[in-house]
């Protein structure tokens, strides 16, 4: 079932939503094993994506998620900014000109989020980062598409590697950003940005549920 | 914790405000995206100089805009890195025709967004290079982490290339005088206690009345040890000998070749300090320290310098580079050469730094 630009401005403002609800929770993970702004951060970020979706209602799914890429960029700073910024700027340019999203779209445009995240941060799989949660979630849902999964099952399934991933990171040792500074006291802590990264994936997730 | 503010959403705003209403001969502010800039500014024909970090560390950056240090600097939201609009917006508002050195502290944030802002610059045609500053030998190698933090060789670095620049340096020049003072700065920090982002509201980690953490770095976050509370004295010899001590550091950093029209990875060696050494001692308060306690680490940190052979040729005591109102210090030991100390020694007029003007 094809995917309205609608439905992504709908995700965009929900996010909104859920990053502002969770903006304490990720800021207490921030505290743990950072400087305590990442909920904070993302909250101030997704306010300037609210503000600039009125000017991009009637364009294509790429100008939708560049100018929200670009407004990241330019209002949260940190390491958040630039790695989501770029995830939303490399997806964007993956769906340019699209109005309507299938499955196999969604999929080749979060596969391309994900290199953007690691060529900006210069980071992998295994470093307690926000890919920890990003890389088994793309990776399930090539899976589900690849296994003629609906749109739904292939959410779900990202969702549920993405959480595992999320968790994953609770006895691992952070190799990049703030957290490696802490050496090991940074294990037995959740990483706060493969947090973020699942809470966003399970919005998508639970957005095609209702669909359903 | 109670804190001297108004809303938390509008601290760097008013903060930026009360620096243009009190020193309109030093800097003016620009807004949205916000950065500070000397009042002259651009000066043309002068390969400029240009910082940014996250508030909460002041005077660094903005306090150390001015004749004789940065042309500009970036200020983010509290311990949070500034944006590339800005970092592009400064580098165009003191771009004087002779290109514009980016100086970088290491950490993920400032390295990302000041790479974005380099390329978006050099894309107008403006020439950019960038120096990352990575001095402290509490974070121990980078192959398992980040790398070394960008803590007090930074405010060393904006004053003594901040000279240059204003004796004509040109960028290339600048870019290596940076790299120099970088490979010969070296740092370590402690805390007593740590401090309250005003968003967060609520100090960042907790120390117990008799704890002290060490290795900290300056956004307020945990360090590499908590310890039981020692003497100044104690605290002076651990943070110095292990300054002194630290072997040939060895890392790789993402630069910009101009020859290559590319970043690329460049390994860098910072050589061991050693007997005989002239050194210049820095002292910085974190915020919360008192300068009474600032002149008994001094103190220390004369006899221990001695004892190991090092000649303290200069010195800067005080709170220079921040972390809100945090009790703790960190010492920085840079290496000085007759160049360094010519620049160092070279008139300054800032906000947070000056002499000779």
């Amino acid at each position: 079932m094809p995917i309205s630009t609608g439905e992504v401005l709908e995700f965009l403002r929900r996010a909104a939503d859920v990053l502002h609800q969770n903006k304490e929770y990720l800021t207490e993970l921030d505290s743990a094993i950072g400087d305590a702004d990442h909920g904070i951060n993302m909250d101030r970020g997704f306010q300037t994506i609210l503000k600039k979706l009125p000017t991009v209602e009637d364009k294509d799914v790429g100008t939708i998620l560049k100018t929200s890429g670009m407004a990241l960029v330019s209002s949260v700073g940190g390491a958040a900014g630039p790695l989501y910024g770029t995830a939303l700027m490399q997806a964007g340019t993956a769906l340019a000109g699209k109005y309507e999203l299938t499955a196999a779209d969604l999929v080749t445009a979060l596969d391309a989020a994900l290199t953007g995240v690691m060529m900006r941060g210069k980071s992998k799989p295994g470093e307690k980062t926000m890919i920890e949660a990003l890389a088994p979630a793309i990776a399930a849902m090539r899976e589900a598409l690849d296994g003629g999964a609906s749109t739904q099952q292939m959410l779900e399934r990202a969702t549920a590697a993405a959480e595992q991933g999320m968790k994953s990171t609770i006895p691992m040792l952070a190799l990049k950003g703030r957290a490696s500074y802490l050496g090991e006291r940074s294990i037995g802590h959740q990483d706060p940005g493969a947090t973020s990264s699942y809470l966003l994936i399970r919005l998508m997730s639970e957005m095609a549920s209702k669909q359903a | 914790m109670k804190k001297l503010i108004n809303k938390p959403e509008n601290v760097v705003r008013e903060e930026l405000e009360g620096l243009a209403l009190a020193y309109p001969d030093i800097v003016k502010i620009h807004y949205e995206p916000n950065f500070v800039y000397r009042a002259d500014a651009p000066k043309k024909g002068k390969a400029a100089v240009i910082s940014g970090g996250g508030s909460g560390h002041e005077p660094m950056h903005g306090g150390f805009v001015g004749v004789g240090m940065l042309d500009a600097a970036c200020p983010g939201e509290v311990f949070t890195s500034p944006t590339p609009d800005q970092m592009l917006e400064a580098t165009k508002m003191v771009n004087g025709g002779a290109g514009v050195l980016h100086i970088v502290k290491n950490y993920s944030g400032d390295i990302m967004n000041f790479e974005m802002a380099a390329d978006m610059a050099r894309s107008e045609g403006i020439r950019v290079l960038s120096i990352i500053i990575d001095d402290d030998v509490a974070v121990k190698d980078s192959l398992w982490t980040q790398g070394r933090r960008g803590v007090g060789t930074t405010v060393l670095a904006e004053k003594i290339v901040g000279a240059a620049s204003e004796k004509g340096y040109d960028l290339k020049k600048l870019a290596d005088l940076c790299y120099k003072v970088n490979v010969n700065g070296r740092s370590m920090g402690m805390a007593l206690s740590s401090c309250t982002v005003p968003m967060a509201g609520k100090p960042t980690f907790a120390l117990g009345e008799d704890e002290m953490e060490i290795g900290i770095g300056i956004h307020g976050e945990p360090g590499r040890k908590r310890m039981k509370l020692e003497t100044a004295d104690e605290i002076t010899e651990m943070l110095a000998v292990s300054i002194i001590d630290d072997g040939a550091y060895s890392r790789k950093t993402h630069l910009w070749s101009e020859a290559k029209s590319a970043w690329e990875d460049v390994e860098v060696v910072s050589p061991p300090l050693k007997k005989g050494d002239q050194v210049l001692a820095f002292v910085n308060g974190m915020g919360g320290t008192p300068a009474i306690e600032l002149a008994i680490l001094y103190r220390k940190l004369h006899q221990v310098c001695e004892k190991k052979g090092l000649k303290i040729v200069r010195n800067l005591i005080g709170p220079y580079i921040t972390s809100l109102e945090m009790q703790g210090c960190s010492i920085t030991l840079l290496k000085m050469d007759d160049e360094m100390l010519k620049l160092w020694d070279a008139p300054v007029k800032t906000i947070g730094l000056r002499w000779g003007l």
